[in-house]
């Protein structure tokens, strides 16, 4: 059958793509990309490369660069961690129950995400200042202090676990609840061990954008922070405090740390995500 | 129009979707592509619309290679799986679209376009469903709105893709004979892929049965269901009962069974498959020819004209199915548990080498 | 009667679970308690804090403190920049969304990777990058200070990072979306003969309009609100490169807290406009 006809081998036809516009489209997003985010960040570490590696080494283990690190991972952790108690917390009220006020409590949820993060930290510094609305009545400091940098943190980072974990319950079907009630498991037995796990991955989703989101974070933190070396200081900050003394070559070393490290952190965080979806896809 | 399809070839990574497939389709025809899921119909059906670029080979229409014409210039209507419904626009705008996108020089007028969409609405049944959303339709109505859409363009060739597997079996049937009438209304060549078979012998005028990127056979419904001329046509073409056993000079030996294969006695000891269509399986309480085997009642199943006997074999531990009209069961006054002989009318033994083929 | 039973339970089931998946009152209310005290300390109490202190002089200071000169010229800048930043995103959101959903091509993913880097970039380090570039001492700099067309500490600076911090938000809202909708509709349109612009037009927009809108909106109330970002490149030249933001800094740190909070206000209730227009959003989309 096959031999009655030659048949052109391997012709190659024209592409045609069925969609129009594939060249253009991707040709215009690479273009985009490339002058707005890679050129920009690829001077980043040209200009790292030009220093020497003893001048870099000084300037990003300076002990209050250093200083500046612990204070600003150590916050966003901290932070992150509060987001995923409460927001987790916050998600399971805004699904599972109903109240008065519902509708509103959920879209003000969305605030730090549309407040600009200048008005977020002078309205938090206002609140928590010694003389503030709730700074007046607890007996510690809270801004000036790593605490404020922590409730600024906390306010930014919220959004991110509510909105991550909320859609996940919505989806939950009560099947798997209620097999796990008629086999004799209890309200708690139940959250902990059907519903948990499957919370897991939305949670660490929301972690991870919410501690991201928190090292890298700036407006909101310097008004309350107070900024003291060695105590309040965080790196974006120091980043800052370099650009305005004109020590440029400082300025990028330390930018060059933070942005490794967050790629690391991203890094481990998709990992981690990785195997823990791995475990629980059936 | 006629389309010729030559030795279409299609991959998608190692995965050959379509293997050197080559048909000619006359015009005027309704032809069904048959064939389990990944058997390369989709794909064909998609090369044929210009959805999909095929790797090698060409596609006629009209003796005429379009194979680098693009979709939107082949003159064809295509009517989806999921119907692909404009879900933003009625049920008007949805066939009226295909009019309405045409350059100023061949647009019809917004007075035309109305007349020749709501001809198409009543011809659809939908008359009074012109302002409805896609959402607010049940699944056959837009089966019916896609039909209309597509038919609206005048194509040359219409290509329908899983018509009715969405929907479900009473809808089916109407829809099916309803394809049927519309084709001979409009008589346009279409070409339907499906996995079902009864859908393919109802509706189709020949059926391409297709497996694993290549033609298994192509023929009137009748021709591919009485001749299937392989073991794969006859197991997806309709239930089967199988004869496994030996060739042993031009005999199939299996059990207490044996049956002269005139065909086959130049092959010497081989295995070999017999295969019997239920209705083609005699059943009878004395034993009349040499070559019947006795074999149990299982089971009875008399629901509708058809009524089917499951049969356990008293010679081999193999269960067999056997179809007969209600007035054969009658005569017959057959019981569950009882002994009966069983003897193949037709029979046809393919030998496990061909299988590869 | 059988339906009107049905009904009843089915009102039930979609208003509360079945008792077997009820937590105890107590539980109930401790945690909705907790969740509103929340939120009411961290969110309700900064917005209110932001409107009392902006008023706590009197209307007329109010308003004197937003139509004053610097302050007028803050909000002009601050929507000039928002003007460009925002279609800029968009036209590349619509065109980036379009090549990575309607088509499979390699290096897909990396795609999508390098567009939500600005996420994972401090904006700082955002500003930064472009004081490299075209700073005295950066990489174009000096060209561009011969041909007298200063970028850094002047408008298309401040332009650059507020654009390269919000790329992501359109693309991000329309990939997923876009992605869930498929191309069978797209086809479907090719097959009836519509040519590329028609397709996307007909087709594809009216589809996408909202998570548009919504990534739109978004990107908007970021732009207006960057701070880090501009607050390196802009130079802080009062009346010149100060954006709302930076005008709020500055007002704040010259004591001016009446000043600063009016300011604020304004862009509280822009954030406030923000959260109502997703709402709407949200709700014309679960209901059409």
């Amino acid at each position: 059958m096959t031999l009655t006809q030659p048949v052109q081998k391997k012709q190659k036809h024209k592409k045609i793509t069925v969609l129009p516009g594939f060249k253009l489209t991707i040709g215009y997003t690479i273009l985009y990309i490339s002058i707005l985010i890679l050129l920009p960040l690829s001077t980043l570490v040209w200009n790292t490369m030009q220093l020497s590696w003893s001048d870099f080494w000084s300037v990003i283990t300076d002990p209050r660069v250093v200083a500046s690190y612990k204070v600003t991972f150590g916050t966003a952790l901290i932070a992150a961690v509060i987001n995923v108690i409460f927001g987790t917390m916050i998600a399971w009220v805004l699904v599972r129950y109903h109240f008065f006020g519902k509708k509103v409590i959920d879209g003000l949820v969305d605030l730090p995400f549309a407040l600009p993060t200048a008005v977020a930290g002078i309205a938090l510094t206002a609140l928590y200042a010694p003389n503030g609305w709730i700074g007046q009545f607890l007996p510690f400091q809270v801004a000036f202090t790593p605490l404020g940098i922590i409730v600024a943190l906390t306010f930014i980072g919220l959004p991110f676990v509510v909105r991550t974990v909320q859609p996940v319950l919505e989806n939950i079907g009560a099947e798997a609840e209620e097999a796990s009630a008629s086999l004799g498991a209890n309200r708690f037995q139940t959250f902990t061990k059907v519903l948990f796990p499957e919370l897991i991955p939305a949670i660490i989703t929301g972690f991870t954008l919410a501690f991201s989101r928190a090292l890298g974070e700036y407006g909101s933190v310097v008004f309350i922070a107070g900024n003291m070396p060695m105590k309040t200081e965080i790196t974006p900050l120091m980043i800052m405090t370099k650009l305005e003394q004109y020590d440029y070559a400082g300025a990028t070393a330390i930018a060059i740390v933070m942005l490794v490290a967050s790629f690391v952190i991203l890094f481990v965080m998709n990992t981690i995500q990785w195997l823990v979806s791995r475990k629980y896809t059936v | 129009m006629s389309i010729t399809i030559q030795h279409v070839k299609k991959q998608f990574g190692d995965f050959k979707a379509v293997d050197d497939v080559s048909i000619d389709i006359e015009s005027g025809e309704l032809i069904a592509l048959l064939g389990p899921s990944g058997s390369g119909k989709t794909s064909l059906l998609r090369i044929i619309a210009g959805l999909e670029q095929l790797d090698e080979g060409a596609i006629l229409f009209d003796g005429e290679n379009i194979t680098e014409i693009h979709a939107k210039e082949r003159n064809i209507g295509f009517v989806f799986q999921h119907y692909a419904l404009f879900r933003h626009m009625t049920v008007f705008d949805n066939v009226a679209y295909g009019l309405k996108v045409r350059p100023r020089k061949t647009r019809p007028s917004k007075k035309e376009i109305k007349e020749k969409v709501t001809k198409l609405l009543s011809l659809v049944k939908l008359e009074h469903f012109g302002d409805r959303y896609p959402s607010q339709l049940s699944g056959g109505q837009r089966q019916r709105v896609a039909l209309a859409r597509a038919l609206a363009v005048e194509p040359k060739v219409l290509l329908l893709d899983e018509p009715f597997g969405a929907l479900d079996a009473k809808v089916r049937k109407d829809l099916r004979r309803w394809l049927r009438k519309m084709h001979n209304e409009f008589h346009v060549t279409s070409i339907f892929v499906t996995h079902d078979q009864e859908e393919a012998l109802d509706v189709a005028d020949r059926i391409v049965v297709m497996n694993k990127g290549r033609i298994e056979q192509v023929g009137p419904p009748e021709e591919v269901y009485d001749h299937p001329n392989s073991p794969f046509v006859y197991d997806f073409l309709g239930n089967v009962n199988l004869f496994k056993g030996r060739m042993q000079n031009g005999q199939l030996i299996n059990g207490n069974y044996t049956v002269t294969v005139p065909e086959a006695t130049a092959t010497s000891e081989a295995e070999a498959i017999g295969y019997v269509r239920p209705h083609d399986l005699h059943i009878e309480r004395q034993k009349s020819m040499e070559d019947a085997v006795s074999a149990t009642i299982i089971y009875v199943h008399a629901i509708g004209p058809i009524v089917q006997i499951e049969l356990h074999r008293d010679d081999i531990d193999e269960y067999l199915e056997a179809e007969l009209s209600k007035e054969q069961f009658k005569q017959l006054q057959l019981k569950r548990g009882e002994s009966v002989f069983i003897r193949p009318r037709q029979l046809k033994v393919f030998i496990p080498e061909d299988f590869s083929i | 009667m059988v339906l009107s039973i049905d009904q009843t339970d089915d009102k039930k089931k979609s208003k509360a679970a079945p008792t077997v998946l009820k937590e105890p009152k107590a539980v109930r209310i401790t945690l909705t308690t907790i969740s509103i005290a929340f939120l009411f300390i961290f969110l309700v109490m900064p917005l209110a804090v932001i409107f009392i202190s902006a008023l706590r002089k009197g209307f007329d200071v109010y308003v004197t403190s937003i139509t004053e000169a610097d302050a007028w010229s803050a909000i002009k800048l601050t929507l000039l920049v928002a003007v460009i930043a925002v279609p800029l995103n968009t036209l590349f959101g619509i065109l980036a969304a379009w090549c990575i959903t309607k088509f499979k091509f390699k290096g897909r993913n990396l795609l999508i990777t390098l567009i939500d880097l600005p996420f994972a970039v401090s904006p700082v380090i955002a500003g930064l990058v472009f004081i490299l570039v075209f700073g005295a001492q950066g990489l174009f700099g000096e060209w561009f200070l011969i041909h007298n067309f200063p970028i850094v500490f002047a408008l298309p600076g401040i332009l650059l990072a507020s654009l390269f911090v919000t790329v992501p938000f359109v693309a991000r809202e329309l990939i997923p979306l876009m992605q869930s909708q498929g191309t069978q509709e797209e086809e479907a349109s090719v097959s009836l003969g519509a040519n590329g612009f028609q397709t996307f037009w007909h087709v594809t927009l009216p589809n996408i309009k909202w998570g548009l809108l919504y990534g739109i909106i978004l990107c908007n109330a970021r732009v207006m609100g960057e701070f880090g970002a501009v607050s390196v490149v802009s130079g802080h030249v009062r009346g010149l490169t100060n954006t709302m933001p930076l005008h709020i800094e500055v007002l704040y740190n010259e004591y001016q807290f009446t000043a600063a909070f009016a300011v604020a206000s304004l862009m509280s209730l822009l954030a406030i406009l923000t959260i109502i227009i997703k709402n709407i959003i949200e709700w014309k989309t679960s209901h059409h």
